[in-house]
């Protein structure tokens, strides 16, 4: 599997390691070269320098038609943008972005894209372990829908 | 009309006053605390301090019955996602976004913000009309997607010696007028192109490969 990671934090980090030593092609995107070095030595996927809301430095990055897309930066918006973008202008069908504020979490699994929502995550982790009642929201949210309701025709082929 | 800004810098807040003197409702969003007191002295309570691509703020600020939202921060994602929010959520029939990279337009127009305004591309725009090559020139973003383009007909163009009905426009594409000697004149059907004019035309950015070969000649690769 080709799978292309936007942010270069621990988790993404982290991601781009474990996919990579479970043998996947793996890109990885930060705006800050320095974030790089939160990967292994001995990691040898692709690691680009770049803004990922930028559709210049994904192509370049060589995302178009990849088989996964993580939007794993610290701005939910951001990683809303990049998901999108990689949705609807890279081809890339399995989209998933990090949104923390539950309520966008939600709103965007509606229109389309896979959230991931550490808050509800860590809260009910946390409740749990506490023994006391969880929310029990979703904190992995697949794409439930589309933004056009009626299928659209892909950016550029319109 | 009940105008709602987001994103309280320059733009916003000259947009909020400007809105408000000529009589509309506005209400501006500003996340910075100490920026919104600062213009809330100014122009008075109109001010949300919240984030407006929170949900919540948005329905705080009156998101549900706002005509229009407009999404002037300065960060393209975040103009997005209040677009998106107030579009899917509160059912807000205009949505407007800033935009700064222009690449994004597709992006955004595709996701259903209804109105882009673009500084990056105007400022582009009034630098290509000073530039004297003959390529398309754009003048201005029309509604609808239209743009108002330029074509400076050179002695090589096509065009030159044609008159405007013996012209084969792309579809959807109308030439408005021409500039001749520093006159402009209405286009009748036989008006005969000469070079030396520049023909003001109207049409989608996808009609500006043929505009181009009609008008100006193949496409030159740079």
């Amino acid at each position: 599997m080709r799978a292309v990671i936007v942010g270069c934090g621990r988790v993404g980090a982290a991601m781009a390691r474990t996919l990579e030593a479970g043998g996947h092609d793996v890109t990885i995107v930060d705006l800050v070269t320095r974030a790089f070095d939160r990967l292994p030595a001995a990691f040898r996927g692709n690691a680009v320098r770049g803004d990922g809301t930028d559709e210049d430095t994904l192509r370049r990055a060589g995302a178009e038609r990849a088989d996964l897309f993580l939007a794993l930066t610290e701005g939910d918006n951001r990683n809303i943008m990049a998901a999108q973008m990689a949705l609807e202008a890279l081809g890339i069908e399995r989209v998933y972005a990090k949104v923390n504020d539950p309520l966008r979490a939600a709103a965007y699994a509606e229109l389309g894209i896979g959230t991931i929502c550490r808050t509800t995550m860590i809260a009910d982790a946390i409740l749990g372990a506490l023994g006391e009642p969880i929310s029990g929201a979703p904190s992995i949210r697949e794409a439930t829908s589309h933004h056009h309701a009626a299928a659209a025709p892909a950016i550029g082929e319109a | 009309m009940f105008v709602l800004v987001v994103g309280g810098g320059k733009v916003g807040y000259y947009l909020t006053k400007e809105l408000s003197e000529s009589g509309h409702e506005v209400v501006l969003m500003e996340k910075d605390r100490g920026r919104a007191d600062q213009i809330a002295d100014e122009i008075g309570s109109i001010v949300v301090a919240k984030d407006g691509c929170e949900g919540s703020a948005l329905a705080e600020a009156g998101a549900n019955r706002a005509d229009v939202v407009a999404a002037v921060t300065g960060d393209d994602e975040d103009n997005l996602v209040i677009c998106q929010m107030a579009k899917h959520h509160f059912a807000v029939p205009k949505t407007i976004a800033r935009v700064n990279n222009p690449k994004n337009e597709p992006l955004f127009k595709h996701l259903g913000v209804d109105e882009l305004i673009s500084p990056t591309r105007m400022i582009l725009g009034s630098i290509e009309q000073d530039i004297p090559v003959h390529e398309l020139l754009h003048l201005a973003p029309l509604s609808g997607d239209f743009e108002l383009i330029e074509a400076h007909l050179a002695d090589g163009s096509p065009a030159v010696g044609r008159n405007a009905r013996e012209i084969e426009l792309p579809e959807g594409c109308a030439i408005v007028a021409i500039v001749r000697e520093d006159i402009a004149q209405a286009v009748r059907p036989d008006t005969v192109l000469r070079a030396g004019d520049r023909v003001i035309a109207t049409g989608r950015p996808e009609c500006e490969p043929a505009l181009h070969e009609t008008l100006i000649g193949a496409a030159v690769t740079s």
